[in-house]
């Protein structure tokens, strides 16, 4: 079992300098003076000759990836060329934001995609069952940021039920749409998981048994049923971490929300490129240590994990 | 295998059906449809600002009066040239490296491998954003990222098929009569992956179009005046409320092209590959 964990750990090592490597070579690859990229044209001399320093620029590209590495091990990704902040300080105060939103989706994703999925198995080969079928290859067929702002022309603009964008002070109102936005995608495949693996479960002989003892239809669906259908469901949401981190750059667009997704918008806009690597170099990172974090936990969770690894 | 495909499974699937249809349709949209439109997609007209549909523009006017069917119609060409070359150079470089990590195994496969993980731990739409920030956007810096996206998932899918196909005894058998590695992975190994392959490629180009829409829409794809979908949303947005056709119709061609790839894809997932049903 530690030996297991230890292995991960061990692995994850080199996928975290592969990503470094790559993010250091796309920084080594804008055209125009390195320095400029990093610090601006409006530099002083002093701080341009800072950063020459820094990053090694008459050393070799090795050595330069070594001082890359160097810094960014003790948190230093930089600083945005327009507001001269430290974008590591800019991450931090963005990405609770991001993490809110993205809680409120996955719960709303979660809730609402088993739901369908449930509910599409029962009604296997009615139109019902069709037409979730239709809606969650819909849902992951969408483009996000026009999903979000059809969302919003219905329900803030012609229904007035919602605030349109903004985070109103945490005001809950304000979370609905984007969350719902963003949870489509993960929403639709949970849908669609949920109701094969559920068809599966119903065919068991488990589940004959429980009707033959009597047990209502509800009780065999909720409690024999849906209980061991959720295993594939509940490693869908794990692993779907990524697609959070995807939607929530287009989202927040639409939506105002000031997070990571609307912050590397920005350095988008501006070519502000430290921001931008600074935005994609953090997500990786937060999306692979997600992924080993989920790997982990089933590893402890789950035994048949565990044999499938072995095998 | 292929062969086992007919006419009677297409037109007994009624939903793979229409959407063979509509690619059908759209691709002749693509190749053909800016000859017949009235309007050059960039042909401003400041009298017929932020017109609604009529029979004069059958899609309604943007923001600066240009015709929005002749824009959609040009951005069909953008959308799914990229979805589908995309789809193409990146099965390519994922079916080469694949085929070398599964054929050859031992180190070149666990560096292979170790390179195949790290791409994909990037988000997608970020590493792709990541990759066409540092270049001059346009239409071939689009096309590179998403196809630097895709790759590795193509790549992983042929080493496993790779590894499992090179233990089947017709290779061991052919093998034995003395044929080289690449006569065996040309001639037993990539036609037997070959059905698996367009499933995946199928599969992915949806993916693909929606990728190359997020680029756009953040001003990373290919540049204004050239339509896309993407950027047509994007220059619109802030119309959401006054004129919503100049943002719903570019998103309908998109979710339309793309639900249209995803059921054909899921048609030929089953029929071709009874292992990956969902």
């Amino acid at each position: 079992m530690m030996l297991y964990v230890l292995k991960r750990i061990l692995l994850f090592i080199p996928t975290l300098l592969g990503i470094t490597l790559i993010t250091f070579f796309l920084m080594r690859s804008l055209p125009g003076d390195p320095v400029a990229n990093m610090v601006g044209e409006r530099a002083t001399p002093e701080t341009v000759a800072r950063i020459r320093a820094e990053i090694g620029i008459d050393k070799s590209p090795p050595i330069q990836y070594l001082l890359y590495l160097k810094r960014l091990f003790r948190g230093e990704l930089g600083r945005s060329l327009f507001t001269n902040r430290k974008i590591s300080d800019d991450l931090m105060q963005k990405f609770p934001n991001t993490v809110k939103l993205a809680l409120a989706a996955m719960f709303f994703a979660s809730i609402i995609g088993i739901g369908m999925g449930v509910f599409a198995a029962v009604k296997h080969g009615t139109g019902w069952d069709r037409l979730v079928t239709l809606l969650s290859v819909g849902g992951i067929s969408v483009p996000v940021f026009w999903l979000g702002l059809a969302l919003m022309l219905l329900f803030a603009f012609y229904l007035r039920l919602l605030p349109p964008s903004g985070m109103g002070n945490g005001d809950l109102s304000y979370i609905i749409l984007p969350a719902a936005t963003l949870a489509t995608f993960s929403l639709s495949y949970i849908a669609r998981v949920t109701r094969s693996s559920m068809l599966e479960s119903l065919s068991q002989p488990y589940v004959a048994t429980a009707r033959a003892k009597g047990l209502s239809e509800s009780e065999v669906v909720l409690k024999h049923a849906l209980k061991n259908s959720l295993i594939p469901v509940v490693t869908l949401i794990g692993l779907d971490l990524g697609s959070y981190l995807n939607g929530a750059v287009l989202t927040e667009t639409i939506f105002g929300w000031d997070g990571l997704g609307r912050y590397a918008l920005d350095g988008i806009m501006k070519r502000d490129y430290p921001v931008i690597m600074g935005v994609v170099l953090f997500g990786a990172v937060v999306f692979v240590s997600l992924n080993l974090l989920v790997d982990i936990s089933y590893h402890y969770l789950d035994p048949r994990v565990r044999v499938k690894k072995v095998t | 295998m292929l062969n086992n495909i007919t006419l009677k499974d297409l037109t007994g699937n009624i939903s793979a059906l229409v959407a063979f249809v509509l690619l059908v349709l759209l691709v002749l949209t693509a190749a053909v449809g800016p000859f017949l439109v009235s309007y050059k997609p960039d042909a401003t007209d400041l009298d017929s600002l932020r017109q609604l549909p009529s029979k004069t523009h059958l899609l309604g006017t943007d923001s600066i009066g240009r015709d929005i069917l002749s824009r959609v119609v040009f951005g069909a060409r953008i959308s799914l040239s990229v979805g589908i070359l995309a789809s193409a150079l990146s099965l390519s470089i994922g079916v080469f490296f694949g085929l070398l990590a599964g054929y050859f195994g031992g180190r070149t496969d666990t560096v292979l491998s170790q390179v195949f993980d790290v791409f994909l731990a990037f988000p997608s739409l970020l590493l792709a954003i990541g990759i066409s920030a540092v270049m001059p956007p346009g239409l071939a810096s689009a096309m590179l990222a998403i196809t630097l996206v895709g790759w590795a998932g193509f790549a992983r899918l042929v080493r496993g098929i790779t590894l499992s196909l090179k233990e089947q005894t017709y290779v061991e058998a052919s093998r034995a009569l003395g044929a080289t590695s690449s006569r065996i992975l040309k001639k037993h190994i990539l036609p037997n992956a070959f059905p698996l392959l367009l499933v995946a490629g199928s599969l992915r180009v949806g993916g693909f179009i929606l990728l190359e829409a997020a680029l756009s829409f953040l001003g990373l794809g290919v540049q204004p005046p050239t339509p896309t979908w993407g950027s047509m949303i994007s220059q619109n947005r802030t119309y959401i409320n006054s004129a919503p056709w100049m943002v719903l119709f570019p998103g309908l061609a998109i979710s339309i092209t793309v639900i249209s790839f995803n059921i054909l894809g899921d048609f030929l997932r089953d029929k071709l590959d009874p292992r990956m049903q969902v």
